[in-house]
């Protein structure tokens, strides 16, 4: 095994471009060292990309954030403006493992190793989150929704890495959430999870919003009926249940040691409602 | 918190002794080897030209072995031994024959994970490799995990041919054990009831969840002698068993103890450490083991799954008329006595008229059990608690009440045979009846759990050795592997009786030729027998620095007393003379006839048996069945606590390990009978931010048979919380729980059945 830390991103792409076996890039490394140590994968080279200029910046970019492919949760939750515009996104990147996984996990890790249960990847897209990747034909942007196509596996090609992740800017009164549901109160795997991002205007009608499910299909499902469940509304009680019946009725989830079907679809209703109205809260609603 | 008690003839007797050091709390003797690192663990050995091990584990839950060909790993560069069961000696008792089975199967394959061949090569890397080489050609066989599938007619025989003792007719081959307790009429007592409740209940298999793998490291010369050291509960039963097992003899082979991260029952047997040993003679080159800790879970001591009904009747009043419990338990396909003893502990906790319990082991395509604090009480007790509690609910009785109304006390007959001394049970309700906790309001979906528990104790076997070293210090040399800090015990017990500051007192763990026999640490027993022995040891060495000073003084040595750590006379007609400390009588103790020192050996008794009661309040979750522990309190009976800070330990990791048991550790088998969660991630245990401070509240009710009063503290713990928290839950939810572990979906199920 083969292990380089180049200090450029035209370095790091030739190297995994070149690579003929199975390579490995390493952010954070708190999916991949898991996986060699379990064997799960045996990479003939593995690329370190905490080097390369620019990877760890947190930036200010038209109003919203560029975070860099190679920036820590702890970094992220240290980030004051941050967490004041994408409290949820921040949350569920926070929720990631015990503090010693927090100085290492980050964002992209998290989204490349495309596990359906994956934290961050819910918040994100109903953050409308972009990635910008480079690779050996150039930089192209992706919405964060389109990189995981299924376990374990991205949209990703040969060569290409993930340089950032970009979290836009958004009107005033906006808030999101992210909550998940594990059998115990940490260090532990999302059994059903929900991140949910809304707008409101000066009435505290909901004006835009969008939902998302994780662990409850092999991707991230955005669910368009519990959005339209919640426009228009001040969350309602009546405007809530359907928004978590939409929830419910969309997943389709896996039986296993984990949860069962039935547990995972009604755990994700109540998520999704909870993040809503904890996102209604942020943006300044009152209920 | 301790609690004296001072009521009753013995508690009086024994509150008049005034204790120095023991009841304070001093710092632990091994903390700062601990945290700087330097205390040597299991796999902190290593040896020149040491090898590396592993082993090639069966991926079949039941499969006939048809062969086994292992040339291609010996053929490996870097390769030096191979070992199969072929490579031990036939054992004559079974159940040292079971537990060298388990170590490498012999013929057939009993359960995922079971070792075949085991592989010595100059580093980990290349073992494993090798472990690749190897073909084993199996003859899949149906198997079956589930306890009462494996009693019916239809089920597959795991040992076939193979006779158990007194199993009555009507039990199929898989039963390898039967036991009977109780006594009375029971349809007279079902017949004075006003309500009689029957219910079934199970409990998954759990793992004792220690954070320190097995790892080993043997040494075994041309001329037959061997070495072992160690991460177990016991060196004198490593030695035994693994001498049996590559046959030398017990002299010949020297096992040494290292500092051990947890056993909690589960390194009460060997797995690693024979094959070792037989790679080391094989190889002639020290061999390490080290398992991984997914090997941990498919591999060592999980404890017994279980089936249970039973059914209780009550008068309107809350009296206990009879009760009875019928349990069927898996351990594993090797027989084990752990229904037997949830058997004997059920009911202990009550005076009852009328009182039978039946227990069946049942072998099954898991690994072979171990045991794990108080095994088989913490789910017999379960059911008994739930149905007790059920009770008190249907009738509106407060759940205090009705056990303080039915509680064992001194005289009682007990529900597996004998008669109670002297116990704490009574003085433990009361307290807890009296604790703040019980009154305290709860909030919405919260519900408040009780449950009594019960341990029987274990003495045994045991040797002590104590050196007066000329500096006027004492080492005191002892055979219990420390795993809940016996060795601050133990010193402040030999402080205490010597009249010393327990700065002056180090004690050690030998290894097997450096002290006399030691049964392992099990059975709570080491603060109360190796504390005995060391009292009677240090009493010994008094005896001996009496009679150094009489010669020095030049009277009798009856004419010599010992108090505060000094020889003095008797009295004005002994003689007048200063107190000679122990310090003079140890720096002239060459001029008076050589080294002193005092031992004792004894296979004692009286260990005392202990009870406790738990008060826990939990909120559940109606949306997601999330179960919060929001307050909790231990009372147990400690008899004397030597260190309060390591009895409050005891208590307090009893109780979060019930937890565990109680909301969300289990083994999960799937169709194909391999272990799906082995590992901390699917396997959960409770984790710091799910538990709130664990209170303790110590009573004393010393033990007669201690000259301190002292009862093993280490077991009960874990008995009451598997109740106290389902009967927390069943009135958080508003339903009756009666399966473990109420994992959050099972919870949510049966709040929406209930709907
Ligand atoms: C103890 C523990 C607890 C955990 N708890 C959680 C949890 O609660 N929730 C959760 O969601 N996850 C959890 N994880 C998983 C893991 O921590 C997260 O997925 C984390 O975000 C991964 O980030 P990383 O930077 O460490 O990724 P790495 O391990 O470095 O990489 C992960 C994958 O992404 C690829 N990759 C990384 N960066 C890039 C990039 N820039 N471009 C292209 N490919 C890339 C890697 O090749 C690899 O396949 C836990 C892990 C551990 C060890």
């Amino acid at each position: 095994m083969r292990f380089e830390s180049p200090d450029t991103i035209e370095q790091a792409i030739g190297l995994l471009n070149t690579c003929e076996g199975t390579s490995r890039v390493l952010a954070g490394g708190t999916d991949v060292l898991v996986q060699l140590r379990l064997a799960l994968v045996e990479p003939e080279l593995i690329v370190d990309i905490k080097h390369i200029a620019g990877m760890r910046d947190i930036t200010a970019e038209d109003g919203g954030f560029r975070i860099g492919a190679a920036v820590s949760g702890a970094e992220m939750g240290e980030h004051a403006d941050l967490v004041a515009l994408w409290p949820g996104v921040v949350e569920a990147m926070e929720l990631i493992g015990s503090t010693q996984v927090q100085g290492r996990a980050t964002l992209a890790g998290n989204l490349c190793n495309a596990s359906p249960a994956a934290d961050s990847v819910p918040a994100m897209v109903a953050a409308n989150a972009v990635a910008t990747i480079v690779g050996p034909n150039g930089t192209r942007e992706c919405p964060v929704a389109d990189i995981p196509v299924s376990p374990s596996k991205t949209s990703l090609t040969k060569g290409e890495v993930i340089t950032s992740i970009y979290l836009p800017a958004r009107p005033d009164n906006s808030g999101d959430a992210y909550l998940r549901f594990i059998p115990r109160t940490e260090m532990d795997i999302a059994v059903s999870s929900a991140g949910v991002s809304l707008t409101i205007n000066c009435d505290g009608v909901v004006t835009q919003a969008r939902v998302s499910l994780g662990a409850v299909a092999p991707t991230v499902l955005v669910v368009e009926d519990a959005s339209s469940a919640i426009i228009g509304t001040k969350l309602e009680d009546a405007a809530i249940a359907t928004l978590q019946a939409a929830c419910s009725a969309a997943c389709n989830p896996i039986d296993d040691k984990r949860g069962t079907v039935e547990f995972r679809t009604k755990t994700a209703g109540v998520m999704a409602k909870r993040a809503a109205l904890i996102a209604y809260s942020r943006a300044g609603g009152s209920k | 918190m301790v609690t004296e008690y001072k009521e009753g003839s013995v508690g009086a007797e024994f509150n008049k002794r005034e204790f120095k050091v023991v009841g304070t709390r001093p710092p632990r003797p091994d903390g700062v080897d601990k945290v700087t690192g330097r205390a040597l663990f299991g796999a902190d050995f290593t040896a020149p030209g040491m090898l590396h091990a592993t082993v090639l584990r069966s991926p079949h839950a039941h499969a006939r072995i048809v062969s086994i060909d292992t040339s291609g790993a010996l053929a490996m560069d870097g390769v030096k031994a191979v070992v199969t069961s072929e490579d031990f000696v036939k054992q004559t008792s079974s159940g040292n024959q079971d537990t060298l089975d388990n170590c490498m199967a012999r013929g057939k394959v009993f359960y995922d994970g079971h070792a075949i061949v085991a592989v010595a090569a100059t580093s980990v890397k290349i073992a494993n490799a090798a472990l690749k080489l190897i073909k084993v050609e199996y003859e899949i066989l149906p198997h079956e995990t589930d306890v009462d599938a494996a009693m019916l007619d239809s089920a597959p025989v795991l040992h076939e041919g193979r006779k158990f003792r007194n199993i009555p007719e009507g039990n199929n081959a898989n039963v390898s054990g039967y036991w009977e307790f109780g006594h009375g009429d029971m349809d007279e007592g079902f017949a004075k009831a006003d309500i009689v409740i029957e219910r079934s209940f199970k409990t998954a298999a759990t793992h004792q969840g220690y954070i320190e793998p097995h790892a080993t490291l043997a040494t075994m010369g041309p001329d037959g002698r061997g070495e072992i050291w160690v991460c177990t509960q016991g060196q004198f039963m490593v030695r035994d068993l693994a001498a049996a097992f590559v046959g030398i003899e017990a002299s010949q082979l020297r096992v040494t103890a290292s500092e051990i991260g947890g056993g909690f029952g589960g390194k009460t047997t060997v797995y690693l450490e024979p094959v070792a040993l037989a790679l080391a003679k094989k190889s002639g080159r020290p061999v390490k083991m080290v398992m991984t800790r997914e090997e941990v879970f498919r591999a060592s001591g999980p404890t017994t799954s279980s089936s249970t009904d039973v059914k209780i009747g009550m008068t309107k009043d809350g009296r206990i008329t009879a009760g009875q419990a019928k349990l069927r338990y898996q351990g594993g396909a090797f027989p084990n006595i752990t229904a037997m003893l949830g058997a004997m502990t059920a009911f202990a906790s009550y005076d009852l008229e009328a009182v039978q319990t039946q227990a069946w082991n049942v072998l099954t395509n898991r690994p072979k059990q171990a045991a794990y604090r108080a095994p088989g009480a913490p789910m017999a007790i379960y059911t008994v608690e739930s149905v007790v509690d059920e009770l008190c609910q249907k009738l509106g009785l407060d759940p205090l009440e009705v056990r303080l109304l039915n509680a064992a006390k001194k005289g009682t007959l007990s529900s597996y045979g004998p008669t109670f001394d002297e116990i704490g049970l009574v003085a433990t309700l009361e307290a807890a009846k009296a604790h703040p906790h019980y009154a305290a309001p709860l909030g919405p979906n919260q519900g408040r759990g009780v449950s009594c528990g019960f341990w029987f104790n274990f003495a045994g076997n045991t040797s002590v050795s104590m050196n007066i070293n000329e500096d006027g210090t004492v080492a005191v040399i002892e055979g219990n592997p420390d795993i809940g800090g016996s060795r601050a015990s133990i010193s402040m017990m030999a402080a205490e009786e010597l009249g010393i500051p327990l700065e002056k007192v180090r004690t050690i763990v030998a290894d097997t030729n450096a002290i006399g026999f030691n049964d392992v640490t099990d059975g709570s027993r080491v603060t109360f027998a190796v504390g005995l022995a060391t009292i009677k040891a240090a009493r010994a060495a008094i005896q001996n620095m009496c009679g150094r000073a009489a010669q020095i003084w030049g009277i009798d040595a009856d004419a010599v007393d010992w108090v505060d750590g000094a020889a003095v006379p008797t009295g004005h007609n002994a003689g007048d003379f200063p107190p000679m400390s122990l310090a003079k009588i140890a720096a002239d103790s060459a001029k008076t006839g050589g080294p002193i020192a005092g031992h004792f050996e004894v296979n004692a008794d009286g260990a005392g048996v202990s009870f406790g009661v738990h008060l826990v309040d939990v909120e559940v979750d109606p949306e997601t069945g999330f179960t919060e522990i929001k307050r909790y309190t231990v009372f147990q009976d400690a008899g004397k606590a030597i260190h309060p800070d390591y009895v409050e330990g005891q208590m307090q990791g009893g109780a979060v390990q019930g937890i565990g048991w109680a909301l969300n550790e289990e083994y999960i088998y799937g169709e194909d009978g391999k272990l799906q969660n082995a590992g901390f991630l699917d396997y959960r245990i409770p984790v710091a931010s799910d538990l709130p401070m664990i209170d303790a509240v110590i009573l004393e009710i010393p033990n007669p048979g201690h000259p301190y009063g002292v009862r093993g503290v280490g077991e009960t713990g874990i008995v009451p919380p598997l109740a106290a928290v389902a009967n927390g839950v069943s009135h958080a939810a508003g339903v009756r729980m009666t399966e473990l572990p109420m994992s959050p979906p099972r919870i949510l199920a049966a709040i929406d059945g209930a709907k």
